[in-house]
């Protein structure tokens, strides 16, 4: 698919617009220093050996004892705010693309079988969706995290829960319409098994809309996932995502340490917005028709 | 029409005796209330005791019965915190949110119309793409981390505006309110901003398109042709017809105020509703819990209900297709 896309020269598309194309590669190095985050910070902050009491709050820019800067300051465990981001940065996309790929998944899977067999399969499953779609996603959340209690796996089980109903609905609306073109006909006339004509030959067909939900979603699952840590329902401690970062610097906002909060905030926001821009020209280059 | 409401009816309570099920089955399963309310050398008996009088004894299945029938009586338990009935506390509190809510839609009607009218009328002036470009950080940006940097900005460096509480509230027909007195105005600001910047961005780009589709079409045209002034053809002409779409938009998306002041009013220590629910989920108040989220399906399943119905008032083919789904 990769291979086709280049070929239609979207690439070259997509490159047309500056903003994009900045936003891109400025995702691209949020996600290399969040990859990269072992061997790019100052300090491991989850290494309670190197952390320095002493150190604790200070200011950007401050020298600690042994000399070293901490450009962003520190927290209130005297922890290097810039590792804190570049590790916190890791913990927030690995929830925001795990739970969006199984979110993906299972939606893709709902939806197929929706479009495919009609009927009361279609009713139910394109009934749970509509149901579950007119709450707020922050509430379904909040009522599943308080079921389930914290945990990585947990909130990706919830983020998963949120989800799924908007690619449902993609895939369906795509693949009905994509149903009644000859080349299912074709298919269905070779007689090749349904799971070969739905896998091989309806999938592929259905992908450009969800690429351009699925790329929307994952800023939406950050962002939900960073609300629910802030609100001490998320993430445990002991792997900090942004949000949590942020959490724990608001009880020094007041005092005037506003670098504890305001840093990972702004990194996320650069992740949310980046992702956002991307996927604006992801739709203008792949479908044209939604714009 | 009547088969139509009586089957819109029947799904609605459906969909709140499910999630009633969903709710009561959940917040079972938080944890065990009694490690937290109780002393730690309390006696086994004392526990027993305890247990027995908050009928955490009995099966879940009959504690979920039990929670129905006086949920049908409007009675959905006892704070354990507070000891008081679990309604009452949250209706309590009720206003606070209702005014929070009240004031975000406020602040994102009234800027978003003007704001959205004029991106709509100059797209491609620079004053035009600001507000564009404005619009899409207010969808961006997460609800909790505007309402930190106005905290940040408002109270701690320019000390302008209270950054928690609610103020001194007067009562209007025995509702406490604050934005009646100045200093309940200062404190609800930051909160109703922090809570209307998403909305705000919506009525925007809602307004613009409106407005840049109504102003190719002929009635726009034949406005023009009569000779009438450009502020009476955009007032009133465009404008009327934009409105619609902005009501029902702002009037469906008035439940999802109501569940994101859960943020807004956790980091303001705004007394409402949200703040109460967060308070109650530390603390593992379950009849708290089950009460909120009861009453926040309550209203989403009724404001649902009564757009379907009135869509269905206004446009005959929603109750056909509804009829023929069914023959």
């Amino acid at each position: 698919m990769i291979q086709r896309l280049w070929q239609s020269g979207a690439a070259m598309q997509f490159a047309q617009s500056r903003t994009a194309a900045a936003a891109l590669v400025a995702l691209l190095l949020i996600i290399a220093s969040a990859v990269l985050a072992p061997w790019i910070s100052p300090q491991n902050p989850y290494d309670l050996a190197q952390l320095d009491i002493l150190d604790a709050r200070l200011p950007p820019g401050s020298q600690s004892a042994d000399g070293a800067v901490y450009l962003l300051g520190t927290d209130d465990q005297g922890r290097d705010m810039l590792s804190g981001i570049f590790y916190g940065l890791r913990t927030s996309l690995v929830v925001g693309v795990s739970s969006t790929l199984v979110a993906l998944a299972l939606g893709i899977a709902l939806g197929l079988a929706a479009a495919w067999f009609g009927g009361w399969v279609d009713a139910l499953i394109m009934r749970i969706a509509d149901i579950q779609l007119s709450f707020p996603s922050i509430l379904i959340a909040l009522v599943l995290l308080a079921l389930l209690g914290q945990g990585l796996d947990k909130i990706v089980i919830a983020l998963v829960a949120v989800q799924w109903a908007y690619y449902a609905r993609t895939v369906r609306g795509t693949a009905l319409a994509e149903r009644r073109k000859e080349y299912i006909d074709s298919a269905l006339t070779l007689a090749l098994s349904p799971a070969r004509i739905v896998l091989r030959h309806l999938l592929p067909n259905c992908l450009p809309p969800l690429v351009i939900v699925a790329t929307v979603q994952v800023a939406a699952a950050i962002t939900l996932e960073a609300t629910l840590s802030f609100l001490g329902l998320g993430l445990p401690i002991t792997e900090p995502s942004l949000g949590l970062l942020i959490a724990n610097g608001y009880a020094y906002m007041l005092a005037g340490n506003y670098w504890i909060s305001f840093f990972p905030g702004l990194a996320l926001l650069a992740t949310i917005v980046c992702i956002n821009l991307v996927a604006d020209q992801l739709r203008d280059v792949l479908n044209p028709r939604l714009a | 029409m009547a088969a139509y409401v009586l089957r819109r009816l029947g799904q609605a309570a459906l969909v709140v005796l499910v999630m009633s099920v969903l709710v009561f089955a959940g917040v079972y399963a938080i944890g065990n209330p009694l490690d937290i309310l109780i002393h730690p050398e309390a006696t086994q008996q004392d526990i027993a005791r305890l247990s027995a009088s908050l009928g955490l004894d009995r099966p879940v299945w009959e504690q979920y019965f039990v929670f129905l029938g006086q949920a049908l009586t409007g009675n959905l338990g006892t704070s354990f915190a507070f000891n008081v009935p679990a309604i009452p506390l949250i209706l309590e509190r009720l206003p606070a949110t209702l005014e929070l809510a009240v004031a975000a839609t406020a602040i994102a009607v009234l800027l978003g119309i003007p704001l959205g009218l004029w991106a709509g009328l100059k797209p491609d002036s620079v004053a035009g793409r600001t507000i564009m470009a404005g619009s899409i950080l207010g969808f961006s940006l997460p609800t909790f981390w505007v309402g930190l940097v106005l905290i940040m900005t408002f109270s701690v460096e320019l000390g302008w505006l209270p950054a928690s509480g609610r103020g001194p509230t007067l009562d209007v027909l025995g509702i406490p309110v604050s934005f009646l007195t100045l200093e309940g105005l200062q404190h609800l600001a930051l909160p109703a901003i922090n809570l209307a910047l998403f909305k705000l961005g919506l009525v925007i780009r809602l307004v613009r398109g409106g407005t840049r589709e109504a102003m190719m079409l002929d009635y726009v045209r034949f406005a023009r042709a009569k000779g009438l002034s450009e502020p009476r053809v955009v007032g009133v002409h465009v404008l009327r017809n934009i409105l619609i779409p902005v009501v029902t938009v702002v009037g469906l998306e008035f439940g999802s105020l109501i569940a994101f002041a859960v943020v807004t009013e956790t980091i303001f220590a705004w007394p409402g509703m949200g703040k109460l629910l967060i308070d109650s989920i530390n603390v593992l108040d379950r009849p708290v819990i089950v009460a909120y989220l009861c009453i926040t399906v309550l209203v989403f399943v009724l404001i649902n209900l009564v757009v379907d119905l009135l869509y269905a008032l206004l446009d005959p083919r929603v109750r056909l297709a509804a009829a023929g789904a069914e023959a």
